[in-house]
């Protein structure tokens, strides 16, 4: 999480970081440097593990050697258990890192008399410090000298001495202690260590156990006072920080889809980036189709996408989520989808978030599906419920993750009122709900709030068909919404009533193209006629004409003859052309 | 360092002044006692006085004081898992026995020695 937070403060006391996940953000940066810490819970909580942890990390990785003073376990025991963690303190004792003394006291083998003190306790500390030049000291558990010695105001006194000596030596000392009755350990240990007291609990409710822990004081430093769930896996310790609920969650303007196109457009674009959304509906609506479908959609852009399945198997999931063309295999061996399956009855809440934010900070995912989250009910009752979807809320908005979550609604509850009270911590709501009429039963789905976007008001008609997610509008008819069959029969009216206006307009076109061709039909035997006409016209006009011409020829012709003959007689008879003239006159005449 | 003599040897090395004599006796029965002290601390000098008059009283001639001082020597605290000073370890007779104090009590020194059962 935010290194910001694990650095000591200026100005505040120093810290020895444990290197142990969220104990150094919670502590706001470590266990105060060079004075003891005093780590209480019941027996087995984990104490040895914190004290071994911040030991291992101390050598490994802050460079500070460390000597681990066991009062009940061998050494060989502590090793063998350690190594299940993944510690190998054989190696680190090799390297001189590391330094397991086992100091057994054994209560039939000693007698009693007179004054004594721990010096030998003393030299044997000193001289492992000496030796490794370590800066960090584990007592674990110092009180079972209580059951070696009966002296106990000897062991008190000398306690005293022994945290007093250690701070002068400045080592960061981490001393367990057993839960004490009425007191935070057995022997009143807080009593001498003041700077820091952690309390380590394993609660088991109702047959679920869940790891919680708590800074009881921590002298110097401003620090989370809640309790905060740890679990122990095969990592070692790792607390959960349970969110500030600060409310400081950057904000993004981009969008990312929902997977389905049409949802996109009802909410303007799709969700945007970094926020919460919650998908609520009663049983069988559909929630975890359209969760898969957003998954599936983040994945195919190669972002990585986290889902929490609480109700199928991955398997299952996947070949489920096959039927509606929603093929996750690849996505899954390309390292882009990650499921992780766990029935919700398994652990307690806390342990769920922890499990949950542990998977979210190594798989480092864009998108979180979490379904369902109402099944976190069933493992808890609802206030813890509505404090653990809000910190999971606030964990993954901080990190700028995009988290979908499915809220199953019992069928007579109102939708409005999701069970889970998430409702006020998801800045989309979606609605998944049956529209039950004519003998079917439907799937709608309409967006009931959206922070920060316009969004459709419209109800959809949500359709799972084997090629994905289909939304459709829905008829709002006298008798309500249609949807379904009743659509259908809308649709196909539609249909018909479309159908008959385009044969109707098809026709008068044709019609009209009809009249158009007979019209042209007939203009052109006009014009045909008229250019006849016109022909026969035209020839009897040049007839005439040429009529005129003769004519007129002949009475020239007959003037000569009668006025100046003999010239005109020689001047034809030497001409060729007479004979044309005088077929002209034969014809006219 | 199995061996010490009678006197105050910083450290159990050196051996009897009775050489072979007391090699003999302590396969027998010797009694061999480790005292872990803290040197200049008032109480390891109480116990060192109580012990040898004590050994002079009830084992005469058949006893082996060592004294280790863990200012100088820290490692040797680990071997017999001391963690109060003083502390006086039967190492012979088997088994091992530890009296932690300044033995000025001696009836209980004698019982935790197991030299007298107590009653």
């Amino acid at each position: 999480m935010s290194r910001r937070q694990a650095r000591p403060v200026a100005g505040s006391i120093a810290k020895a970081r444990t290197g142990i996940e969220g104990l150094d953000e919670v502590t706001g940066g470590g266990l105060p440097q060079g004075r003891p810490t005093l780590v209480s819970g019941a027996a087995g909580c984990g104490k040895t593990l914190l004290a071994l942890q911040f030991l291992v990390s101390g050598a490994t990785r802050f460079g500070e050697p460390g000597v681990f003073m066991a009062f009940e376990e061998t050494g060989r025991e502590l090793t063998d258990n350690a190594r299940s963690l993944g510690f190998d303190l054989a190696r680190l004792e090799r390297r001189k890192r590391l330094l397991i003394d086992h100091v057994r006291v054994e209560r039939s083998e000693i007698d009693e008399t007179g004054e004594y003190d721990l010096g030998g306790l003393f030299v044997r500390l000193g001289h492992a410090i000496d030796t490794l030049g370590a800066k960090r000291v584990v007592l674990d558990t110092i009180e079972s000298l209580f059951s070696g010695f009966s002296n106990a105001s000897i062991l008190r006194a000398e306690l005293r001495r022994l945290f007093r000596w250690l701070k002068d030596r400045g080592v960061t000392t981490v001393i367990t202690g057993e839960r004490g009755e009425g007191q935070l350990t057995r022997q009143g240990l807080e009593e001498y260590v003041s700077d820091c007291v952690i309390l380590l609990d394993h609660r088991v409710d109702e047959q679920r156990s869940t790891r919680r822990l708590r800074i009881v004081k921590y002298r110097g430093t401003t620090h989370g006072t809640n309790e905060y769930p740890f679990l122990i896996d095969e990592d070692g310790i790792s607390v959960m920080p349970i969110t500030t609920l600060r409310l400081e969650h950057k904000v993004y303007r981009s969008r990312i889809s929902t997977g389905v196109e049409a949802l996109d457009g009802m909410l303007s674009g799709g969700y945007y980036r970094g926020t919460s959304v919650l998908l609520s509906g009663t049983a069988g609506t559909g929630k975890t189709s359209l969760a898969s479908q957003f998954a599936a959609s983040a994945c195919g852009r190669g972002e990585r996408c986290l889902f929490f399945a609480f109700e199928e198997s991955a398997a299952q999931l996947q070949r489920n989520m096959r039927s509606i063309g929603i093929d996750f295999a690849p996505f899954v061996a390309k390292g882009l989808l990650r499921f992780q399956a766990r029935r919700a009855t398994m652990h307690g809440l806390e342990m769920h978030l922890a499990t949950m934010l542990k998977a979210v900070r190594e798989f480092e995912p864009q998108v979180v599906v979490v379904d369902p989250i109402s099944i976190m009910l069933a493992a808890g009752d609802a206030r813890e419920a509505t404090l653990l979807a809000a910190r999971l809320v606030d964990s993954l908005k901080s990190k700028g993750i995009t988290s979908l979550y499915t809220s199953l609604t019992s069928v007579n509850g109102n939708e409005a009122q999701s069970d889970v009270g998430i409702s006020s911590l998801a800045d989309s709501w979606l609605l998944l709900r049956e529209l039950e009429a004519n003998g079917e039963r439907n799937r709608g789905l309409y967006v009931l709030k959206s922070r920060g976007m316009p969004h459709s008001n419209q109800v959809r008609e949500f359709l799972l068909t084997s090629r994905g997610i289909r939304l459709r509008d829905i008829y709002v008819g006298p008798e309500g919404v249609l949807a379904g069959s009743s659509r259908l029969t809308q649709e196909a009216r539609e249909r018909a009533r479309a159908l008959a206006a385009r044969q109707e307009i098809e026709s008068h076109a044709r019609q009209l193209k009809r009249k158009r061709h007979s019209l042209d039909a007939q203009l052109e035997a006009l014009r045909t006629e008229f250019a006849l006409e016109e022909d026969e016209l035209r020839r009897r006009i040049e007839d005439a004409r040429v009529r005129e011409g003769l004519h007129a020829r002949d009475q020239a012709a007959m003037a000569r003859r009668r006025g100046d003959g003999s010239a005109l007689l020689r001047r034809a008879d030497v001409r060729p052309s007479r004979g044309k003239a005088s077929t002209r006159a034969g014809a006219t005449a | 360092m199995t061996n010490g003599k009678a006197k105050r040897p910083r450290r159990g090395r050196s051996r009897s002044a009775s050489g072979a004599a007391a090699a003999r006796r302590a396969r027998s029965d010797v009694w061999r006692l480790r005292l872990y002290v803290a040197e200049g601390s008032p109480r390891s000098r109480t116990a060192l006085a109580n012990l040898q008059r004590l050994c002079e009283e009830h084992l005469q001639g058949r006893y082996l004081i060592e004294v280790v001082d863990l200012r100088l020597n820290p490692r040797l605290a680990r071997g017999d898992e001391i963690v109060a000073i003083p502390t006086l370890v039967r190492r012979l007779p088997p088994p091992i026995r530890k009296i932690v104090g300044d033995l000025s009590n001696v009836d209980r020194t004698l019982v935790g020695l197991q030299l007298r059962v107590e009653s």
